[in-house]
């Protein structure tokens, strides 16, 4: 058995307290001293950019985009308003790991938040929470009231003189919110299509003002950064791979949930740390970052380390830390039916090769899965993938595609069977 | 057509949170709050947030026919959405779903014929390590379900 | 300047321009269905996929900013591969049924699926079926044909302003409607019908009439409002089949206004003119035109020698040709009689200095920073003209309105005095007193501005006007025909002057400009429209008149027309003429006969004949010419049209500049109190502009013709007076009576009743805008 992990947290920490998510356990352990501090010392936006660009943290909600150097984006002589967002629309199938951090450490992300306001000369910031988790969307209200109370957030913040304030918009059910074009269409009361690109939000966002959008998880690593420095967090990974990260493992483990390690931990500590395969089942393949991100078989996942380059050098993405977890027992055309499903489902319908072309490959797998498969339908799907990935305005096509192209490529002979016997290979 | 005074005290408390002349932004808050009170979105309830917030009736219709949580038909007092993603699939959905099927004696997207349960196929809710896992309207989450938590839950449902 | 190669030419880039613009440049063509000029970029269909160097995949030509040394493909294996694969996504759910389509032929799917379709369907599901959207009596639907390009709802939100058209539903499941079942009833929303790519939304007067390319296109110009915009009318068997638009970007860009688009329909009403006719007592007989014109031109000899040629009245229609209506003055002054008029709808019809215009050039009027507009129904008049003000608004233009109505007009407005119609020159000699007091000189009218009140809205229309660079004050319709124009005119022209901004009018007939021109107005010793109507001559010439719809006041009109020895009508519809006119001279409608208007800007724009006229229906320069030879008038010897124009009109654009000029009439206004009690506020709905509009069935078959049935009242009027909205109510006016539906309308002017003009319903009634009474059924 190899170490499993015990060190620092950045954002889960809460949890070895009573009360996780309270103001109290907050403050109590440090909380919104950073803030103070920057806030009394008038600390220069250009000082935290620098800390957080040392820290190489990398977006937690799906593409790892360095922080450091999006922040560097936001015009910083702009004269109007401008935004801060939180992407807490948790959506893919997969990942729930920011919930977590609202159920348990609201308080850090409203820090984290704040000082990104701070920093990037905000107005104000919204925070959108998947439409699902409504009694979380509440319990984050109540953090706000809480914080606001404390003097943490609203008009004359820690008695700085600087106003800022934060909202929470709530969804209502639509993964494509989480892309961070549709949830700024979102808040401004629209259907959640995504924008095309240029003009990036940096320039034209919220409202038409230059905002910053980052993940939940992402935001609420500020505080510990700034706190213990860009180069402690840096540490706690790998290089170019700054933190600890929060994966989401799921499916066929004994004690699925969210755990909080370094990247660039193995991939077989994860499993242990959840119990290992449920009932001393076979793993089969792994979904490594959400189901966007490709499918990976077991021997290629036993040997991955969970980090952003690792995993996109066995062909997939570590995306948002989820981890979905099949065994021997699982049927992957069953399982493709239902990600494709899926993504028809949640396809804004804006681009042509998306709203048609997922259509198109959920109905192929669907037939596959029934017993009407063709043997040219691989082929087809193949060929449908793609002339949907990288065709599309927002990266939905390509989640779509990503499970099909990866579940036929590792899993042809499944398919091919289903295809010429019209029943599941698992089983029979 | 209105809506209680209570709503609309939560109406504007959400218009509040976003610049003056962006009213709009609220509307999904509006149609929440609305379907909370009148159970589903009737075209006057549309028409009637559309007045409130100023915006053409069809772009509230947009709005309340692109997330799936607002319900644009009647529906019945207690809506069960289950998870059926593939996390959830893989921790025992469809197993659930099942059940509560048998039980309710309706597929997805019925109603009993007492108006107490209609039942809904939902997408990944965010949650998947504690499936399989349902919504009790919209709002309220069930995790960990089982024949025997669904039993116990939908005789509390009344 | 930055440079941009595409399919290896070069060319340079403008600011902000896409690739997509630069290709066109090129004269490179990139298939395309979302993009279109006019519209927002939502870069959604993908058919305009491009390689680009450097670019790890193909890239949206519409969208992608033109960047100094890009180097773009429109047509290397990379691109045609992406094409293509978007194309056949296009087809999988579209039925391939171009055979039945009405857009079939000129359908950009079917054009350019014949570049980047494949020829087999891989796709073996069923396709998607969508029910059908009942828009209402102009524009068809065939939803299943929706490629959600999204180009008609962004119309609605852009252009018209008004976002009748949504797109509820997600992926593929989503659908172009209207809120449920809701019509659309917008002034512009014919314009779907170009912009939809494929042949779901269709013009549904033209459904199913002819194919595409059975049909000839005539160029033709608009004859119903003073913009002129440019039009194809699709001939065919000598019938219009429809009115598409033809780009103009200085009139009409590329739109047509639904008025526009539907009026052809009316060249078939059953109430033509096709023959000569001639009332002998109470008996009507159809004869040949040699005995109709020498009856004609023998009565009116007649009449002059009996009673002076001042007893004859000539009254012309703005909405003939140039040709005609100098042809009719030149027939008027040629028997001696200066008594000649267009303006029978002006309660005021001053001589004139010189052709009121709209003072500058329509083009312009997107770029303005500043407007007031004063007694304009604008949506209504010049449907097309605001647009074009939403356009400035858009871009950053205030928006000022003096009115009786505080109508929508779909844009910002950012201060307005709404009062009822007499009250108008108070509340412009309120805003020329704010000027005044801002110590700006607004010359000839202070001293009447001694007893004028300033309020708040006067003083925020002043500082708005006299802010910023680009400005106009600009009188509408309304203003136009209203008994205190001349006051009206001169304040607005006043505050124009102190505020360094344009003055005009928009005009609202098609050839209001040309018809003043050429001398379609009374000379000094003549008497105007009005005057000729409350001072009855014995004999009228009406020229495309129908006289108890398009006069100020039917009332005092009916009695001039039927103390009348001689009424000889030239009209293309006989309406009401058997009951008043004596000789009928049928003259052919719009699109049958060739001539010039000249538009608001003082832009002459010829025309010919789409068909022949109906039956034995003549070109009215003609008519008048063959009339002018009988009655022995000297110098009617022309041998065609442009014989006639050349004479009438200068030799050049800037003679006929010259002729254009919106002085004021001498004198002071007065700005008296208006007076107690209710008045109307009577202005020419959009579909009973003239006597084509209100032959379409279509037009009359929308929402706006069923608002003109109404009477509307602001909700505390109807409460005071005791009255119920929805019931019948009976409008009292001078002796004149009618009844109408009550409706209830918060922006008007709370002692204003609307009560359309140039309405069967209110032909009983008296002036426009005079006092009315309302009472209990
Ligand atoms: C279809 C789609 C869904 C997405 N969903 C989420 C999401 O649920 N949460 C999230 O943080 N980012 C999501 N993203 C990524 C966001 O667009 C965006 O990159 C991210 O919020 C940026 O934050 P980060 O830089 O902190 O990672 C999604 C992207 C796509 C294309
Ligand atoms: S790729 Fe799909 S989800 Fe993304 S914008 Fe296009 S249609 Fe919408
Ligand atoms: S024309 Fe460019 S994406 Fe439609």
């Amino acid at each position: 058995m190899s170490a499993l992990y015990t060190g620092p947290k950045v954002c889960m920490w809460t949890l070895d307290h009573p009360n996780p998510g309270s103001l109290a356990t907050y403050v109590a352990n440090g909380g919104y001293e950073v803030l103070k501090k920057i806030l009394a010392e008038k600390t220069p936006a250009e000082q935290i950019i620098e800390q957080v660009k040392l820290s190489a943290l990398r977006g937690r909600g799906g593409a790892g985009f360095p922080t450091g150097l999006k922040w560097s984006f936001m015009p910083r002589n702009y004269a109007g308003d401008k935004y801060i967002v939180c992407n807490t629309d948790e959506g893919e199938p997969g990942t729930f790991k920011d919930r977590d951090i609202i159920e348990f450490n609201p308080h850090q992300l409203i820090e984290g938040m704040v000082i990104a306001g701070y920093t990037l000369g905000a107005k104000a910031g919204y925070n959108y929470i998947h439409g699902e988790i409504f009694e979380l969307y509440e319990s984050w209200e109540r953090a706000l009231d809480e914080a606001r109370a404390a003097g943490f957030l609203g008009n004359d913040i820690c008695g700085s003189g600087w106003n800022f304030d934060l909202h929470a918009h709530q969804g209502y059910g639509a993964y494509i919110c989480g892309e961070e074009t549709a949830l700024l269409e979102s808040i401004e009361g629209k259907k959640g299509q995504p924008r095309f690109k240029p003009p990036f939000p940096a320039s034209y966002g919220l409202y038409g003002k230059p905002t910053t959008i980052n993940n939940t998880e992402t935001l609420a690593s500020i505080p510990w950064i700034l706190r213990h420095g860009g180069q402690a967090f840096l540490e706690l990974g790998k290089p170019n791979n700054g933190g600890t990260k929060i994966f989401s493992i799921s499916g066929h483990v004994n004690n699925p949930g969210n755990f909080e390690i370094p990247l660039g931990t193995p991939f077989g500590d994860l499993l242990e740390m959840a119990g290992g395969v449920r009932n001393g089942h076979k793993l089969k393949a792994v979904i490594p970052g959400g189901s966007s991100a490709p499918v990976l078989p077991a021997d290629i996942m036993m040997n991955c380390t969970l980090d952003f380059d690792s995993i996109a050098k066995a062909g997939s993405m570590l995306g948002s830390g989820a981890v979905i977890v099949m065994d021997e027992t699982v049927c992957m055309v069953k399982a493709l039916e239902r990600l494709a499903y899926f993504y028809y489902e949640e396809s804004c319908g804006q681009c042509t090769p998306c709203r048609e072309g997922t259509g198109w490959m959920y109905r192929v797998i669907k037939r596959i899965e029934h017993g009407e498969g063709r043997p040219e339908d691989l082929d087809l799907l193949m060929s449908v993938g793609g002339n949907i990935a990288g065709r599309t305005i927002c990266a939905l096509g390509d989640a779509a595609v990503g499970p099909v192209h990866s579940f036929i490529q590792h899993f042809r002979k499944e398919f091919e069977y289903h295809i010429a016997h019209k029943k599941c290979l698992v089983g029979s | 057509m209105t809506l209680s005074a209570e709503s609309l005290a939560g109406i504007d408390k959400e218009v509040a949170k976003y610049p003056v002349d962006q009213k709009q932004s609220a509307v999904m808050a509006a149609l929440r709050i609305a379907q909370v009170e009148k159970g589903w979105l009737a075209t006057e309830t549309i028409e009637f947030v559309a007045d409130y917030l100023g915006m053409p009736a069809i772009a509230v219709y947009e709005v309340a026919t692109f997330y799936n949580m607002y319900e644009l038909s009647p529906c019945g007092r207690h809506k069960i959405t289950v998870c059926t993603n593939l996390p959830c699939q893989l921790q025992g959905a469809d197993t659930v779903a099942d059940y509560l099927k048998q039980k309710l004696g309706i597929g997805f997207g019925e109603t009993t014929p007492d108006g107490r349960f209609t039942l809904k196929e939902g997408e990944c809710f965010g949650t998947c390590g504690s499936g399989p896992l349902c919504l009790h309207n919209n709002h309220k989450m069930h995790t960990h379900l089982s024949p025997e938590t669904v039993d116990k839950l939908l005789d509390e449902l009344k | 300047m930055p440079v941009i190669t595409i399919d290896d030419k070069q060319v340079e880039i403008a600011a902000g321009a896409t690739v997509m613009d630069a290709a066109r440049d090129l004269g490179i063509y990139i298939p395309h269905f979302c993009y279109h000029e006019k519209l927002s970029i939502s870069a959604n269909c993908r058919m305009c996929l491009v390689e680009v160097e450097k670019a790890p995949k193909p890239l949206p030509a519409c969208a992608t900013p033109a960047a100094d040394g890009m180097v773009v493909r429109t047509r290397s294996g990379k691109a045609i591969t992406a094409q293509k694969g978007v194309m056949e996504f296009l087809l999988i759910n579209h039925p391939l049924d171009c055979p039945i389509c009405d857009q079939g032929g000129e359908c950009m799917l079917q054009d350019i699926a014949v570049g980047y379709g494949g020829s087999a369907s891989r796709y073996q599901e069923a396709k998607r079926v969508v029910k059908e959207k009942d828009l209402g009596p102009l524009v068809a639907t065939d939803m299943t044909r929706c490629i959600h390009c999204s180009r008609c709802v962004r119309f609605g939100q852009e252009v018209a302003g008004i976002m009748e058209l949504g797109m509820p539903g997600r992926g593929e499941h989503m659908e172009v409607m209207p809120f449920l079942e809701r019509q659309v009833g917008s002034e512009l929303s014919g314009n779907v019908i170009e912009l939809c790519p494929v042949g779901a939304l269709t013009s549904k007067p033209f459904r199913y009439a002819a194919r595409s390319w059975e049909l000839s296109r005539r160029r033709g110009i608009s004859p119903h409002d003073g913009l002129g915009a440019n039009m194809a009318l699709h001939v065919k068997d000598n019938r219009v089949f429809r009115a598409v638009p033809l780009d103009n970007e200085a009139i009409n860009e590329c739109w047509l206004a639904d008025r526009d688009r539907y009026a052809y329909q009316a060249l078939g009403a059953e109430d033509r003119a096709t023959r000569p006719m001639v009332r002998d007592a109470d008996r009507w007989h159809e004869v040949d035109w040699q005995k109709a014109l020498a009856q004609a031109a023998g009565a009116l000899k007649v009449i002059r020698e009996t009673h002076g040629a001042e007893a004859i009245g000539f009254l012309a229609s703005p909405h003939q040709t140039v040709e005609e209506l100098a042809l009719m003055a030149q027939l008027a002054r040629g028997l001696g009689c200066e008594n000649i008029d267009h303006r029978l709808d002006q309660a005021d019809c001053p001589p004139d200095v010189g052709a009121p215009w709209l003072g500058m050039a329509i083009a312009d009027l997107d770029s303005l920073d500043r407007v007031l507009l004063v007694g304009a129904t604008v949506r209504m008049e010049q449907p097309l003209i605001a647009q074009r003000l939403r356009q400035a608004v858009k871009r950053g233009a205030q928006l000022n309105v003096v009115h009786a109505a505080d109508d929508d007009l779909l844009t910002r407005v950012a201060n307005k005095i709404i009062v009822k119609p007499s009250a108008l020159a108070a509340a412009l000699a309120g805003i020329a007193k704010a000027l005044q007091e801002a110590g700006k000189d607004v010359g000839s009218v202070s001293a009447a501005l001694s007893g004028a009140v300033v309020t708040d809205a006067a003083r925020a229309i002043a500082a708005s006007l006299a802010s910023g660079e680009r400005k106009a004050v600009l009188l509408g319709g309304m203003a136009r025909q209203h008994p205190a124009r001349a006051d009206l005119h001169r304040l607005a022209q006043a505050i124009a002057l102190a505020t360094g901004a344009h003055f005009g009018f928009l005009v609202d007939s098609a050839n209001a400009v040309g018809a003043s021109v050429v001398g379609c107005t009374p000379g000094a010793a003549g008497l105007g429209a009005a005057a000729m109507v409350a001072q009855p001559r014995k004999a009228y010439v009406l020229l495309g008149i129908e006289p108890y719809l398009d006069s100020y006041d039917p009332m005092v009109l009916r009695k001039a027309m039927e103390s009348a020895e001689l009424v000889i009508a030239l009209t293309a519809f006989k309406g009401a003429a058997p009951n008043y006119a004596h000789v009928i001279l049928p003259v052919a409608a719009f699109a049958e006969t060739e001539g010039a208007y000249v538009n608001m800007e003082g832009r002459l724009q010829t025309f010919k004949a789409a068909v022949k006229p109906l039956g034995e229906a003549r070109p009215g320069w003609k008519v008048l010419r063959v009339l002018g030879n009988l009655l022995g008038l000297s110098d009617f010897d022309y041998t065609g049209v442009e014989d006639v124009r050349a004479a009438a009109l200068p030799a050049d654009e800037a003679g006929l500049r010259a002729r254009l000029d919106n002085t004021a009439p001498q004198g002071e206004p007065s700005i008296a109190a208006s007076s107690a009690g209710l008045e109307r506020l009577g202005e020419t709905p959009i579909y009973q502009a003239d006597s084509l509009v209100r032959r379409a069935p279509a037009l009359q078959a929308t929402p706006l013709s069923e608002h003109a049935k109404v009477c509307w009242a602001h909700g505390a009027l109807i409460r005071k007076l005791g009255l119920q909205e929805g019931k019948p109510v009976k409008i009292r006016q001078d002796a004149g009576e009618s009844i109408m539906k009550l409706g209830r309308d918060d922006r008007l002017a709370e002692d204003a009743v609307r009560i359309a003009g140039a309405h069967a319903l209110t032909s009983k009634l008296g002036s426009r805008y005079g006092a009315v009474q309302l009472e209990k059924m």
